[in-house]
């Protein structure tokens, strides 16, 4: 099989300091791999790596392309990764504010996407933004309300509705239940697998909640200072660290 | 008489070059957005200095000049730019559309076809149609250039949900010639469909803003909208009451301390000038209060 994402050696600098050095690993169709770390581990410059907010400084990000196949991202014209930005790729910010319009109805959140590649009929773009908010449990008579109206949590589903609503390939997650109150969490993590499972979502979720890739990965990578120390199954990583540090994470998570 | 303390129109010559570079660009590109210089006018912005710049650097000691603001060519605005131009460059001026060769406007498009012969210069205060929603002047400009235009959808799909239909009833978005899409000025939607495949030139400057556009003529012209809500060029159900008119764009204005109300032409030109072939609306049926 094809892999959905081959990274090949992606390393980001800046200046003296490593933001990643030399990441490589492979992501197949249905897959979810989790990235754990501290904050200034180098998940989240990883992340924006591959993602395509940041350019690395070495290294191949590879997409299987629904046209062309196998192709390097890093190398596509901006159009071509901004298109693909819109449709096969999504990414769910830690902040909802970030991934949200806020002087922007929840429906009109959704239904973004779907004009961008270019939906033309509101009955239609409606009708699936209603179907997308009760797919992520919010009240489809929310949907001309703003995102400014909302809970924490009910913004978060509302950034993954509008992520998800084009049936994206690949999904990229930043701290996904990140600032959300405990209870609120294990509601979205619940929604989140729910839909991992439904949609056979392949996706690449960076976070240091081990509670998350525990629920929703099933492959872990451990960075450290910006390397990966440790990559295997998430049970086997988490059940059986071997590196030092994998180790410190896992007894650190589970006094908490 | 010119005033001799300025040049021709007011501007140096060195800056109508610059701004004639930007307006050829303009024309060059139909609908993209072309920075300029914009210059400090005995005027304050909002009261069409883009317009002015433009008007300055095109105009010709033998052109023809009329301004109109909302339709209208004795406004304040109106009559002060007019004034400003047969001071500074002893022009001729008119308030028949048809005898004017360059037409400065605010927020209308004259009632009567403009010729190959006429260039229509256009106040603008917001060149930038997806400001409404983004904001970055750095994003939007991306957004032009890789024809991502799916954001404009957002504010008429956001007009259907709150309204129940496209309310925007001025500024309508428009696409030109299948690339850019472009703001026309707060002229109201009925003027969007004289746009496309008009004669004349059409020259968009927007002074604070500092952006020069433009329709060269006979462009493609298309207004945004959804398959199931179409756009449409609506005006008021009424016939003018001084003019009979059906088919102007009509403004309500209030006629008497009782508070009587009266539609009427917009574009005074026109109306005068139907009344002038003997033409009568409604009102002079039911009052000789109109004058
Ligand atoms: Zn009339």
């Amino acid at each position: 099989m094809t892999p959905l994402l081959s990274v090949n050696g992606v390393t980001k600098r800046y200046g003296a300091h490593i933001g990643c050095a030399d990441v490589s690993f492979e992501l197949y169709p249905g897959e979810v791999m989790g990235v754990v770390g501290e904050s200034g581990s180098g998940k989240s410059t990883l992340l924006n790596c591959m993602a395509g907010h940041l350019t690395p400084d070495a290294g191949q990000v590879i997409f299987d392309t629904r046209t062309d196949g196998p192709r390097d991202t890093l190398t596509m014209s901006e159009p071509e990764r901004r298109m693909l930005g819109r449709t096969d790729w999504a990414f769910v910010h830690q902040h909802a504010r970030d991934g949200l319009r806020m002087g922007v109805s929840a429906g009109g959140n959704v239904g973004e996407r779907l004009m961008a590649v270019g939906e033309r009929h509101y009955g239609d773009i409606r009708g699936k933004a209603t179907d997308w908010l009760e797919r992520v449990e919010i009240a489809s008579n929310r949907v001309d309300d703003r995102p400014t109206t909302f809970s924490g949590g009910m913004q978060q589903r509302l950034q993954i509705a509008r992520n998800l609503v084009t049936g994206p390939r690949l999904v990229f997650m930043d701290e996904p239940t990140g600032g959300l109150d405990v209870s609120v969490q294990a509601r979205l993590l619940d929604l989140l697998r729910g839909l991992v499972r439904d949609m056979g979502l392949s996706a690449i979720i960076v976070t240091h909640d081990l509670a998350v890739v525990r629920l929703l990965a099933d492959r872990l990578m451990v960075m450290k200072n910006g390397h990966v120390v440790e990559a295997g199954l998430t049970d086997q990583v988490l059940d059986d660290p071997q590196h030092a540090y994998s180790q410190l994470l896992v007894s650190s998570v589970l006094q908490v | 008489m010119t005033d001799q303390a300025y040049n021709f129109a007011y501007l140096d010559e060195q800056t109508k070059r610059m701004i004639r570079r930007a307006i050829l660009k303009g024309l060059a590109i139909p609908g993209y957005q072309v920075p300029f210089a914009s210059r400090e006018m005995p005027m304050p912005y909002g009261w069409g200095t883009g317009g002015v710049q433009v008007s300055a650097a095109i105009l010709t000691p033998d052109d023809t000049f009329k301004v109109i603001d909302q339709g209208a060519d004795d406004t304040t605005n109106a009559v002060s730019i007019r004034s400003f131009f047969e001071r500074t460059a002893g022009v001729a001026t008119t308030t028949a559309t048809s005898a004017a060769s360059v037409i400065q406007t605010r927020h209308r498009i004259p009632e009567e076809p403009l010729t190959e012969d006429q260039i229509l210069v256009y106040q603008v205060p917001i060149p930038e149609p997806l400001r409404f929603l983004e904001p970055r002047e750095s994003e939007t400009r991306k957004m032009h250039s890789l024809e991502e235009y799916g954001l404009m959808h957002v504010k008429l799909y956001e007009d259907i949900s709150r309204h129940g239909h496209i309310a925007t009833s001025y500024a309508y978005p428009v696409k030109v010639e299948e690339r850019y899409v472009m703001d026309p000025s707060p002229i109201p939607k009925f003027d969007n469909p004289k746009l496309g495949d008009m004669a004349a030139i059409q020259l968009f400057g927007a002074g604070r803003e500092q952006r020069i556009y433009a329709l060269p003529p006979y462009t493609q012209v298309v207004s945004l909208d959804f398959e199931d809500h179409p756009f449409e060029a609506t005006k008021a159900d009424q016939v003018c009451g001084l003019c009979g008119a059906t088919d102007s764009y009509l403004d309500e204005v209030i006629v008497d301390d009782a508070g009587g109300r009266l539609f009427c032409c917009s574009d005074t030109d026109y109306c005068t000038a139907r009344r002038a072939q003997g033409h009568q609306g409604p009102a002079f049926l039911d009052s000789e209060a109109v004058a």
